[in-house]
C-alpha cells in the first residue's frame, strides 16, 4: 500500500486547505491501519467521542458508544496488535468515503478550528460487511507547528440502533 | 422435523447432570418452545417504574419474543399489556416510550383503550350490534399480562397463570436487588444515562452462563484487560490510576482471585458471583458518598450495605445485575442464534453524580458494541454457535466442581470457579420448559 506524506508543518495559522488535508489524511491512516501514526495526530489531552444519543450534549452523565482519552485509544491500538486478540483473527478492514470537509469555524486567537465532514464508513470482517453513515466534527489546534486533534466527534445517523461489533475507528 | 413439541421427555433428555445437549443452543424448535413455555412460566423483567413516572407514560419491550407495554395507569398503578390491537394485531404505540395521555388509540382504525388496556371506544360501533361482539376477545381490549409485580421499582411479569408466585420464584435472591437499591441514601433508583443495545449472533443462554463463568476473563480478555495492565505499567510512577484502569484491569485477576470470590446458589436458576469480594471491591471512594449513606442509615448499616461486593447476580431466565455499580443487563431472545443485549444503568437517587459517571464508564467500556471487552466475549459466543453444529460431539460440558448431591441444595456458597450455577440454570430451564407441557 502506498504511503502518504507526513503531516505538513503549518504556519501558526493553518489555511482551510491544510485543515481539509489533515482530516482526509486521518481517515486514510485508519484505512491503511497505520494506527501509531494515526494516534500521533491526537493531542495528549484529546478525546474521541461517539455519542449514543441524537444531539447528545453531555459525555459524562449520558452514555456514549465511545468517549475515550488518548490512554484508552492507545490501549485499543496496542490490542489490535496482540497475539491473543481473537476477535481480530482474522483482522477487520475498513474504508472511509468522505465528503469534502467544511471548515465551520476558525479562531486563531484561541488556536481553535472546527471542521464538519459527512462520511460513509464500511467495516468488514470475514463474510460480514457493514455500512455506517455519520457526520464527523473535528476540533483542531496547532501544537509545535503541527495540527492536532483536540476532539473528534462521530455522530452516527443511527446512533441509537442495536449494533454488532464495531472494532476499528470511524 | 418435530422432535420436542409436546414431548417433555425429549426436553428433559437434553439436560444431563454434567452436560447439556447442543440443541438447547442451536435448535429452532427448542427456541420456539422456550418462547411458548419457559418464558411465559417465568417471572421476566419488564422494566423499571422510573421509566414511566407519570400517568399515561409507557415503555415498549418484550417478554421472550412477545411485544408488551409497561404503562402507568390513570390511578398511578403500573400495568403490563400485550402490545397489539385486539382488532387486527397492529402494534399500538409508535415510539419505544412516551406519554399516551388518558388513552391509547390504535393508528389503524382508531379503536381506543384506557391505560389499563380496557376498551374505551370503537368508531361506528353500531356495525357490531347483534354480532355477538360483546362475547369476543376483542371486546375485552388490549390483553393485560395478569401477573405483574413491582419490586421496589423493578417490574416483573409472568404471562402464564401456572408456575410459581413471585416470592417463591425469587426467594432470597431478591437480596441482590435490595443491596443495589439500598445504595441510594433514600433507597430509590432511577434509570439514567441511556441504554446500550448490542446485537449478538448467538443463543441468549450463552450470555446468561457467561455471567457466572469465572474461568474466562483472564483468557478471553487477555487482549483487552491484559493490554490495559501492560499499557498502564508504562505510566510514570506516581500517576493517579484512572477510573478506566480501575474498571478494566481487575478482569486480569488470577484464578485464585476468582476461586476465592465464591459463588452463591439459590433456587430456580438464580445465583451470584462475588460472595466475599469481586472485581468491584477496590474502586476509589467517591467524595461525599459515605457521609450521605451514614447520615441516612447510620454507620454500621451503611458499612454493611457498601461492604457487599456481589459481582454478577443472575436472575433466571434472562437478566443479570451488578449491585455495586447499578447496572442491569437483559438478554433478549430473538432466534436460536440471535440475541439483543440491552445494558441499562441506574442513578442512585440523592448520591453524588460521580457514581453515575463511573457506572456509565463501566457500561461503555465493557458492554457497548464498541467495547473491546465486548468484542472478546462475542467472538467466543459466535465461535461456539458455529462449533456446536459439529456432530462429532453433541454435548456441552458443565462438569467443573460437580458434586452428585447438589441438585436439591439452595442458598449455598461454593468455590468461585464452579460451574454449579450453569448446571443450576439448566435444572431451572428444564423445570420451566416442561411445566404444563
Amino acid at each position: 500500500m502506498s504511503t502518504v506524506a507526513e503531516v505538513p508543518v503549518v504556519n501558526t495559522v493553518p489555511t482551510d486547505q491544510e485543515l481539509i488535508d489533515f482530516v482526509v489524511r486521518e481517515a486514510r491512516l485508519i484505512d491503511q491501519q497505520r494506527f501509531d501514526e494515526w494516534l500521533d495526530m491526537y493531542a495528549d489531552d484529546a478525546f474521541y467521542w461517539m455519542p449514543l444519543e441524537w444531539n447528545q450534549t453531555d459525555p459524562r452523565l449520558t452514555c456514549s458508544l465511545m468517549y475515550e482519552d488518548k490512554l484508552l485509544l492507545s490501549i485499543r491500538v496496542e490490542r489490535l496488535k496482540g497475539a491473543r486478540t481473537f476477535s481480530q483473527k482474522p483482522k477487520s478492514r475498513c474504508h472511509h468515503v468522505l465528503q469534502t470537509p467544511q471548515v465551520d469555524s476558525r479562531d486563531p486567537s484561541t488556536n481553535s478550528y472546527v471542521t464538519w465532514t459527512p462520511m460513509h464508513y464500511v467495516e468488514t470482517r470475514l463474510d460480514e460487511q457493514t455500512l455506517y453513515a455519520a457526520w464527523v466534527t473535528h476540533h483542531l489546534g496547532v501544537e509545535n507547528g503541527r495540527l492536532k486533534i483536540k476532539l473528534k466527534r462521530v455522530d452516527l445517523i443511527n446512533c441509537d440502533a442495536a449494533f454488532g461489533n464495531i472494532q476499528l475507528f470511524m | 422435523m418435530i422432535r420436542y413439541a409436546g414431548n417433555s421427555e425429549a426436553i428433559r433428555a437434553l439436560v444431563r447432570e454434567q452436560a447439556v445437549h447442543r440443541d438447547v443452543y442451536v435448535n429452532e424448535e427448542v427456541f420456539q418452545l422456550e418462547m411458548e413455555h419457559m418464558f411465559p412460566n417465568s417471572w421476566v423483567y419488564v422494566g423499571h417504574d422510573s421509566q414511566v413516572p407519570n400517568p399515561g407514560d409507557y415503555y415498549g419491550t418484550t417478554i421472550g419474543t412477545q411485544p408488551v407495554l409497561l404503562v402507568r395507569h390513570t390511578d398511578g398503578t403500573v400495568h403490563v399489556l400485550h402490545n397489539r390491537c385486539p382488532h387486527k394485531g397492529t402494534r399500538i404505540t409508535s415510539e419505544t416510550c412516551g406519554n399516551t395521555g388518558k388513552f391509547f388509540r390504535c393508528p389503524y382504525h382508531a379503536w381506543s383503550f384506557k391505560t389499563d388496556g380496557s376498551l374505551l371506544a370503537i368508531p361506528l360501533k353500531k356495525g357490531y350490534e347483534n354480532t355477538g361482539f360483546e362475547q369476543s376477545q376483542a371486546a375485552r381490549g388490549m390483553t393485560p399480562v395478569r401477573h405483574v409485580r413491582n419490586y421496589r421499582g423493578f417490574v416483573f411479569a409472568k404471562i402464564n397463570d401456572g408456575g410459581l408466585d413471585f416470592e417463591e420464584f425469587f426467594g432470597e435472591s431478591l437480596t441482590s436487588f435490595d443491596n443495589m437499591i439500598d445504595r441510594s441514601p433514600v433507597g430509590r433508583l432511577k434509570v439514567a444515562g441511556g441504554v446500550l443495545r448490542y446485537m449478538h449472533n448467538c443463543n441468549w443462554k450463552m450470555l446468561v452462563e457467561n455471567q457466572t463463568d469465572t474461568c474466562h476473563p483472564m483468557v478471553a480478555h487477555e487482549s483487552s484487560a491484559g493490554t490495559v495492565v501492560e499499557v498502564w505499567k508504562k505510566a510514570p510512577p506516581g500517576t493517579k490510576k484512572p477510573m478506566a484502569v480501575e474498571i478494566i484491569a481487575p478482569f486480569m485477576s488470577p484464578y485464585e482471585f476468582f476461586e476465592n470470590m465464591g459463588i452463591r446458589i439459590w433456587d430456580n436458576g438464580h445465583g451470584h458471583t462475588g460472595v466475599h469480594h469481586s472485581i468491584h471491591s477496590d474502586y476509589s471512594a467517591v467524595p461525599g458518598y459515605f457521609e450521605k449513606m451514614t447520615a441516612a442509615y447510620g454507620e454500621d448499616r451503611a458499612k454493611a450495605i457498601l461492604g457487599e461486593n456481589r459481582h454478577n447476580t443472575v436472575y433466571f431466565p434472562n437478566i443479570m445485575i451488578k449491585g455495586p455499580i447499578q447496572l442491569l443487563r437483559q438478554f433478549k431472545p430473538i432466534a436460536a442464534n440471535k440475541t439483543l443485549v440491552e445494558s441499562w444503568t441506574f442513578q442512585l437517587v440523592d448520591a453524588p453524580d460521580m457514581l453515575l459517571e463511573r457506572t456509565l464508564m463501566y457500561n461503555r467500556l465493557i458492554n457497548a458494541p464498541t467495547s473491546i471487552v465486548g468484542h472478546d466475549d462475542l467472538e467466543m459466543y459466535e465461535r461456539a454457535q458455529e462449533g456446536l453444529h459439529s456432530n462429532g460431539n453433541e454435548w456441552v460440558n458443565l462438569q467443573r466442581l460437580y458434586s452428585p448431591d447438589e441438585a436439591g441444595q439452595t442458598n449455598v456458597a461454593v468455590n468461585g470457579t464452579s460451574e454449579w450455577p450453569m448446571r443450576h440454570q439448566f435444572r431451572a430451564w428444564t423445570k420451566f420448559m416442561t411445566m404444563g407441557m
